[in-house]
């Protein structure tokens, strides 16, 4: 698109979606949303990159390189939590007999390892949204 | 809280029998982006932000964007 004020907006408009992402992901424990709404929001932030500046500029930014990376990540960070639980308190994604620091209910620093977590979920659904709209945009030019 | 609770659900119908109704599959995705809004809306009514926030993230971003997406390499009009 070739158009300056939807160029100049988007740019405006990026970091604060970005921004509302985080926020979502890292609250998932203490406010409604977490890492599948807050993950979705940062892809669509993304996608919109994607959509205004083209594919390729939007590859040299996110290449599939590294989505791939992110999406395997993700999912690692979540299953390694899981499986610390397993070591040691025996059973999988056990949060405090795991001896994970639950903290003050309420604050952001609480809830043991669902944070750890949500950040996982939120890294893999970002990338797969992106993953899945890039692959859909550069098949037509094979 | 009955009588909002009915209109969107009325809106909500309406909105499904013309994405139905419609020939023009770009107008249809974007009546469709207006029932997946109406039905956070009704997600909010019904106290779960949780869905409200998924729904308004996914059913009007990103199915609107795929299906755009798809119309741009296939054809607009239904035959």
């Amino acid at each position: 698109m070739d158009d300056i004020i939807v160029k100049s907006i988007t740019r405006i408009i990026i970091p604060f979606v970005q921004l509302y992402g985080i926020f979502i992901i890292l609250h998932g424990h203490v406010s409604p949303g977490g890492g599948f709404s807050g993950g979705a929001l940062f892809g669509t932030s993304l996608i919109l990159y994607t959509l205004i500046f083209g594919v390729d500029k939007a590859q040299k930014k996110f290449s599939h390189r590294v989505s791939e990376i992110a999406e395997s990540g993700g999912i690692l960070i979540y299953l390694s939590i899981g499986v610390i639980g397993i070591f040691t308190a025996g059973y999988f994604l056990s949060n405090k007999a795991a001896g994970f620091p639950l903290g003050e209910a309420g604050s952001l620093l609480s809830g043991g390892m669902i944070p750890l977590l949500m950040i996982g979920v939120g890294i893999k659904v970002a990338s797969t949204m992106v993953t899945l709209f890039h692959t859909l945009i550069m098949e037509e030019r094979l | 809280m009955g009588i909002v609770n009915l209109i969107i659900v009325v809106l909500l119908i309406v909105c499904a029998l013309a994405i139905e109704k419609m020939k023009d599959l770009l107008g249809a995705v974007i009546v469709f982006s207006i029932y997946s809004l109406l039905m956070s809306v009704l997600w909010l009514v019904l106290k779960t932000p949780d869905v409200a926030l998924t729904e308004a993230a996914i059913g009007a971003g990103i199915t609107s964007i795929l299906f755009i997406a798809i119309i741009g390499r296939t054809e607009r009009f239904e035959k």
